[in-house]
């Protein structure tokens, strides 16, 4: 069976059927994918699962990564937080790192697609060398209040593209190109988020030596600070003071990532006397990531900053109550009190945890809406659907578009 | 069952995605608020009073637009609210009538109120406005009878239905929706045309709507 024919069961027959309708109208075209890391973090695990199903609707799809040394990466890494509006001294000499590396990728990287798909900040120079092709930028990141000199230097770029993909509305600025919304999305065949048997979610909790005798919180993310994992454990030990719970943190790090193992030391630093704080280090283990989350009582999401925050769809799409920051994409996630609860402040965090493990049923009728919500608007099916919208918008410049 | 009519001329059902355009333009204040509906692209008006029907097809009854949203939840403005909620927006045959409706209701209000002007938004809690890009397909599917009409309705997509009794009436300005038309002028069945055309289909979610179309043709064919 082909892989777009198992989502039927989930969306129904119709809605594969018209994305075939689309891929017959995107024949002919090839769409080039680039991003700057292959594994690891949001971007690279959507475009791994969807990559292969835009082939399989007739859309040429190719998927290439650029280079850069550990100097760029950590350039990048500032960039992304300015972006997100932490303070970070951005030197000139940051910026000459940035187009060194830039450079050579324009050198190396050969952009022959129709539609060339950049992603995120890293390869954005690429469009110094743009011809008659059609350029798109799709930012992943929550630039509602980014750092301005960062973004003045990326404007320069950005207004060579065709078009922008934001993932919320509040990440949208006044731009010279058009901008389209385009939340990400899960994929609920894939290991993070296909059922699992009763067993097998046992066995990670035996693997970890957690026991289900309390109440099990979780968050599931990098260890970054925009994470906020510190805040999470402050939240916990204040609902702890209440109510016999644990904590689970769980999370890998991105090769693009180099702060991640210093804010993860800090984590261990602060969660060192209790043996309740279970931190575990899971680089791309996707079934254990779904076995920990479906253990769990409630799902915690406690960003600062968040792109978009695809762990509350994750979490969602499992049923389970879920608490998170009122910030990026999340509150397209959670109508609070109705799929979930919205926070702004570790008091706030720790409130809603205890609401909902006071009152079992509540939080069980929030995930239940939080999972019909996720199915309606947040699987990979819409965001193909999306992306090959997009890819068509580019030669239909109207707002009513007739493909009869 | 009575002998079932075949045209000609058969029913081709198409299908409507849309993608959502940023416009970058946002409002803080009612009076922000305001003087951006008079001027915003019509398919932005479009998009804010039809998102919900689409995005949240599991509540119901479904809130019918996006103004009413921001201006209870976000500003307070409960009255206004309300007042925005019940514009019936099945009168409007034009989106340049609804959008003028729209900002008449918020003129009369702050004409009425003067200290609604005076509340803001949080950070993060602005009113963004988006514009809907729509693209139209044809699909596979076609009916010549009311039975094969019955039985293609069951099968295609939220987005068909949305297409042909919503957008082809407000935002292409037909006359009715396409299913009465087509029962109508090639079926030549006007009660049940009238029938489909005169409920308000804004007051329930989409697969409610699905059902009720179904209900009817199917009465009529049994």
């Amino acid at each position: 069976m082909a892989e777009i024919e198992r989502y039927i069961p989930l969306v129904g027959q119709s809605i594969i059927d018209d994305l075939k309708l689309l891929g017959e109208r995107l024949k002919g075209k090839v769409i080039q994918h680039v991003n700057s890391t292959p594994v690891g973090g949001g971007v690279a695990e959507i475009l791994s699962h969807m990559v292969p199903l835009l082939r399989e609707l007739g859309v040429d799809t190719k998927w290439d990564v650029i280079k850069g040394g550990e100097q760029f990466f950590g350039v990048t890494k500032k960039f992304h937080n300015a972006l997100h509006g932490r303070t970070e001294e951005i030197t000139q000499r940051d910026f000459e790192v940035f187009m060194e590396t830039s450079q050579q990728n324009i050198e190396n990287l050969d952009t022959y697609g129709d539609v060339v798909f950049i992603h995120d900040p890293q390869p954005i120079a690429l469009v110094k060398k743009r011809s008659a092709n059609k350029w798109l930028w799709r930012c992943h990141i929550d630039v509602s209040n980014p750092n301005e000199k960062v973004w003045g230097f990326l404007m320069d770029f950005i207004a060579q593209f065709d078009s922008a993909v934001f993932s919320a509305p509040a990440f949208s600025r006044k731009l010279p190109i058009r901008q389209f919304l385009i939340p990400p999305s899960i994929d609920p065949l894939s290991d993070k988020n296909k059922e699992l048997p009763q067993e097998m979610i046992d066995s990670v909790l035996k693997k970890y030596d957690i026991k289900k005798d309390k109440p099990i919180i979780t968050q599931i993310s990098r260890f970054d600070r925009l994470k906020d994992p510190i805040g999470v454990i402050e939240a916990y030990l204040q609902v702890k003071k209440y109510i016999n719970c644990q904590l689970i943190l769980a999370g890998g790090t991105a090769e693009d990532d180099p702060e991640g193992f210093k804010v993860l030391g800090e984590v261990k630093e602060k969660a060192k006397n209790d043996p309740d704080i279970h931190i575990l280090i899971l680089p791309q283990n996707d079934i254990e990531i779904n076995a920990l989350q479906r253990a769990s009582d409630i799902i915690i999401q406690k960003s600062i900053r968040e792109g978009f925050g695809l762990t509350v769809a994750e979490a969602l799409w499992k049923a389970k109550p879920v608490v998170a920051s009122n910030v990026g994409g999340i509150p397209l996630q959670i109508k609070h009190k109705y799929s979930g609860l919205l926070c702004h402040s570790v008091q706030g965090a720790s409130f809603a945890i205890k609401q909902l493990l006071s009152s079992p049923e509540y939080a069980k009728k929030l995930g239940e809406n939080g999972r019909e919500h996720i199915k309606n608007n947040f699987l990979i099916t819409r965001h193909l659907r999306d992306y090959m919208l997009l890819f068509l918008s580019l030669y239909h410049p109207e707002d009513v578009v007739h493909l009869c | 069952m009575p002998e079932l009519i075949r045209t000609r001329e058969p029913f081709r059902f198409c299908t409507r995605l849309h993608l959502s355009e940023l416009t970058g333009l946002r409002a803080t204040t009612l009076g922000q608020l305001l003087a951006l509906i008079k001027e915003v692209p019509g398919s932005s008006i479009y998009h804010h009073t039809h998102r919900f029907l689409q995005q949240h097809q599991y509540l119901s009854p479904e809130p019918p637009n996006d103004f009413a949203y921001w201006v209870t939840d976000i500003l307070g403005e409960d009255e206004l609210g309300e007042r925005l909620v019940s514009i019936d927006t099945i009168q409007y045959s034009t989106i340049r009538d609804l959008r003028d409706k729209i900002a008449s209701t918020i003129e009369s209000y702050l004409n009425d109120n003067p200290l609604a002007k005076m509340k803001f938004a949080r950070a993060g809690e602005e009113f963004h406005f988006i514009k809907s890009v729509s693209f139209i397909l044809p699909t596979n599917y076609i009916a010549y009878d009311l039975s094969e009409f019955a039985e293609v309705l069951k099968k295609i997509t939220i987005d068909s239905i949305y297409f042909h009794i919503f957008e082809a009436r407000l935002r292409l300005e037909k006359p009715t929706n396409d299913f009465a038309f087509w029962i109508e002028n090639s079926l030549g069945d006007k009660k049940l045309a009238n029938n489909i055309s005169s409920f308000d289909p804004y007051t329930g979610t989409l697969e409610d709507l699905r059902k009720k179309i179904i209900r009817m043709v199917e009465r009529r064919i049994a």
